[in-house]
């Protein structure tokens, strides 16, 4: 409607408006974003799908992530390669899924992916603990983390394997009144 | 003569010699204008032929993209329900109300074989952006939501969505009500009712009398007085006092519809009911509030979290302790006992006020100051700060879970205001009936009046033609409808000027004097007593509820009143913003949003139905004054309505109408609606047990497998 940018074709960002949960404005907006980390290394114009990565410790200090404590988490579940270097499609696919409108199913899926360390498609005790020890940052004492951790596993563990599997973390999730407004980004 | 037959001849040969070159030339522009002509039907061709390719280009392109389509577009609906169902998560929420899903569905079948399918979605998707770029104040949202949390944030966002209601009573009141009269009613001056009457004159301007809303401000559209009665007025034959009573019950009704949906759709997204089974669960994955940017709040969550982990193993290993139930259910029957005895006295208070104000209104209010005649407003807003604070000290006898204790605490304040405002409800009953009175002794002299004006020239019992009196010196009946609505707008204002000054008295002044005075103090100021302070959601969101029931009880009376409160809350969320950035500090347990939100629509819906009672009872009951307003003349208020069915509807929609407000058709109606809802709630419960034991089966069938 007359504002020309020349960072994306029209059928890029109507691509992307498909497939994300952002309407365009905020796609350009989220283009500033990632150039801004990276201005010598993310090129202006996006026209030719340029192939270009940016490394974790970039994206761990956006001021959205940098007080998280499971950012290398979050930024490990959406990057292709599992290191945690992100594309711009996978970027703006964390903060699509990350963002208000996103399903609570789809949701659900990342959320597993993210407290799932050792990333065996479990989330087993270790996992718990890991969780439990950036949460509280390493406030409790051991007796009371496998306190917690039992009752976790009791809570929630239907099929008695001693882990949460995915259907067992989406069951709990689902009826979580918290879920999908803590689990939320707005950028 | 051979010599001239041989010039003949040469000249002969030469004329020859010239037309052959003639005809040669000529046959060369022939020739080349039939190369032209070839030249021109060649390009012709070449260019039909290049037509005819790209229609076959375009065909083929076509039949791709519905072939891209078909395989695509499956996809595409999916993300596009998920997006909708999703998207009206904000409490913002237009007038426009554009589903796209079923929208789509339909559409889609229309046009996935037409060339405009692609405009189609890009229309729609323009039209997303458009709404969403609409939605004002989100980067300040966004900013407070990462320094306080999703909690605060709750607030502000309640606040903007408040904003939108008040946006559209305006848009009623104004369009509707105001503007017509101001636009094509009679001007000022030119009637009784329209006119400041002359005793007034003198103090009619002056900003005494109009920041207390009478004088000019009271003779004008802002009021119920000003509107005449007239049926049809301008050249648009608008209906006056049709549209003025179908927009007050219309708001009202407009209000229930908005609330009523934001609470369903909030009970869709609770999640079902009161489960306490995942209780570790949820702690470990949902307490970590994303939003958190700022490190000061982090910290705060972190140490939060923390504590309530704590908490709970506490509980969970003393959950089997006995705690003395005799004497916390003392202390318990102790505190309630005091809280009534506070909210007794609260409402006796008010009572008293009141009482005396009208005592000070009967002997005139111009021998008393400034306390005297402000006197109702300022205590209910005095009791409205220091209340809530002595509730807080008695709950803490109590020894509840935060949680309920806040419950109680927010009952409590809402039992407080509710109260206050119902004596002054009463009050103003009083004051109404005072009027009517007055109002029958106007009558009665303005008989004698105008016989006085004649002065005996005509015998009486003749019709006489009138004599021009100046509007202003015409004696006025008490417009009980036009006090009603200026107590309204001055409550309204006092209430305004009182959180303001709260604001910065209360927080900024607190936070300039622990700043500054930190440096030359004995104790330290920040962390010990009184430190910064937080941010009060629950007093904040009550204040928001209570002031908007005044504004559904008064708006009848004082059209003015949504314009004012739109004033109000536009200018409140930039001063609050403003003062919870620069002088709060994040609340120590970080407080969760998700559930009390249904809490704050509860106590809104119950607010609405209350404010509704006074307004319908004065309308039923009372008859309205005999010379002010778009009903006066009329016995009831509501004879508008069988008024226009007479004149503007055809007879027979009369009688229909007749029929169906006949008691024998309502009663029954009520009662089958009475029945329908004691069905559902009866098919709700037995839906909640059923869940219950599928749950119990769950559980069991859980412990046999481990």
């Amino acid at each position: 409607m007359g504002n020309k940018q020349t960072i994306f074709t029209d059928e890029q960002l109507d691509a992307y408006q498909d497939c994300t949960f952002f309407t365009r404005k905020e796609i350009l907006r989220l283009h500033g974003r990632y150039y801004e980390m990276a201005p010598n290394v993310v090129p202006m114009d996006y026209t030719k799908d340029p192939d270009v990565k940016l490394p974790m410790q970039l994206i761990i200090n956006m001021p959205e992530l940098k007080e998280n404590p499971f950012k290398e988490r979050i930024v490990e579940s959406f990057s292709e390669d599992g290191e945690g270097s992100l594309s711009f499609n996978d970027f703006v696919d964390m903060f699509s899924v990350l963002s208000e409108m996103a399903p609570r199913e789809l949701k659900a899926i990342y959320a597993f992916k993210i407290y799932d360390f050792n990333t065996d498609n479990f989330i087993c005790k270790a996992d718990l603990e890991k969780t439990l020890n950036k949460l509280t940052r390493e406030e409790l004492t051991a007796e009371e983390i496998t306190l917690v951790c039992e009752k976790v596993i009791e809570e929630a563990d239907m099929d008695g394997d001693g882990k949460l599997g995915f259907a067992d973390f989406e069951n709990m999730i689902s009826k979580a009144p918290d879920f999908l407004s803590t689990f939320h980004i707005r950028i | 003569e051979r010599k001239k037959e041989k010039k003949r001849e040469k000249i002969k040969e030469k004329r020859k010699r010239g037309k052959k070159k003639k005809k040669e030339i000529k046959t060369k522009k022939e020739k080349k204008e039939k190369e032209k002509r070839k030249k021109k039907k060649e390009k012709v061709k070449q260019k039909r032929k290049k037509k005819r390719k790209k229609k076959e280009k375009e065909k083929r392109k076509r039949k791709k993209r519905i072939r891209l389509h078909t395989n695509l577009v499956e996809d595409i609906l999916k993300k596009y329900r998920r997006k909708i169902l999703f998207t009206n998560n904000y409490f913002w929420t237009l007038p426009v109300d554009f589903h796209l899903g079923t929208e789509m569905m339909v559409w889609f079948l229309f046009f996935l074989f037409c060339d405009s399918f692609q405009k189609w979605m890009k229309f729609q998707r323009d039209f997303e952006n458009f709404k969403t770029a609409c939605i004002p104040w989100e980067m300040k949202i966004k900013e407070i939501e990462s320094h306080f949390g999703s909690s605060v944030a709750s607030y502000f966002i309640f606040l903007r969505w408040m904003y939108g209601i008040n946006m559209i009573l305006f848009g009623l009141t104004c369009g509707l009500v105001m503007v017509p009269e101001a636009l094509m009613g009679k001007p000022y001056g030119s009637l009784p009712r329209k006119t400041v009457p002359r005793a007034e004159e003198a103090t009619a301007m002056n900003f005494a009398t109009l920041w207390d809303f009478s004088g000019f401000a009271q003779y004008s559209v802002l009021f119920y007085g000003y509107y005449n009665n007239q049926r049809t007025i301008g050249w648009l034959k608008f209906r006056m006092p049709l549209s003025y009573f179908l927009v007050g019950v219309g708001s009202i009704g407009y209000s229930f519809m908005i609330v009523i949906r934001t609470m369903a759709k909030n009970a869709n997204d609770d999640g079902g009911g009161d489960d306490t089974s995942f209780n570790f669960s949820w702690k470990m994955f949902t307490s970590w509030d994303y939003l958190i940017g700022n490190p000061e709040t982090a910290d705060n969550k972190f140490a939060s979290i923390t504590t309530s982990f704590k908490e709970a193993i506490v509980e969970e290993q003393e959950s089997r302790k006995e705690e003395n139930i005799h004497l916390t259910r003392f202390l318990r029957v102790l505190a309630n006992f005091l809280a009534l005895c506070t909210l007794a006295g609260s409402g006796y208070l008010i009572f008293f006020v009141v009482r005396r104000s009208q005592k000070f209104a009967l002997e005139g209010l111009e021998n008393y100051g400034w306390w005297e005649r402000n006197e109702v407003n300022t205590v209910m807003s005095l009791l409205g700060m220091f209340c809530p604070t002595l509730f807080d000290v008695i709950s803490s006898l109590e020894n509840y879970h935060p949680r309920i204790a806040l419950r109680w605490q927010l009952g409590r304040i809402f039992a407080l205001f509710l109260g206050n405002l119902y004596t002054f409800i009463i009050a103003l009953m009083d004051e109404i009936n005072l009027k009517l009175e007055e109002e029958k002794i106007v009558k009665y002299n303005m008989t004698i009046w105008e016989a006085s004006l004649y002065n005996g020239t005509i015998p009486e019992n003749s019709t006489a033609p009138p004599i021009q009196v100046d509007p202003a010196d015409v004696p006025r009946g008490p417009c009980w409808e036009t006090m009603v609505g200026q107590e309204f707008v001055r409550l309204t204002v006092s209430d305004m000027m009182t959180t303001y000054i709260t604001i910065l008295i209360g927080d900024f002044l607190r936070a300039v004097f622990v700043r500054f005075f930190n440096y030359c103090w004995c104790w330290d100021l920040e962390y010990g007593f009184p430190s910064y302070s937080e941010f009060d959601i629950s007093g904040n969101v009550l204040g928001l509820i209570f002031n908007q029931g005044m504004i559904w009880m008064g708006s009848f009376y004082a059209p003015c009143l949504p314009a004012i409160n739109v004033f109000r809350l536009h200018t409140s969320m930039y001063l609050q913003c403003w003062a919870v950035m620069c002088c709060n500090v994040p609340q120590e347990r970080v407080f969760k949003a998700s559930r009390s939100n249904n809490f704050y629509m509860a106590m809104l819906l119950f607010i609405l139905f209350l404010s509704t009672l006074p307004a319908v009872y004065t309308i039923v009951s009372i008859p309205p004054s005999f010379d002010c307003g778009p009903f006066s003349g009329k016995t009831r208020m509501f004879e508008v309505i069988s008024e226009t069915l007479e004149h503007d509807f055809p007879s027979w929609f009369g009688k229909v109408f007749g029929y169906a407000t006949n008691p024998g058709l309502v009663l029954p109606f009520i009662l089958l609606m009475v029945l329908s809802i004691y069905y559902l709630n009866a098919t709700s419960k037995s839906y909640k047990e059923a869940n219950l034991e599928l749950k119990k089966k769950l559980q069991s069938v859980r412990i046999e497998n481990y």
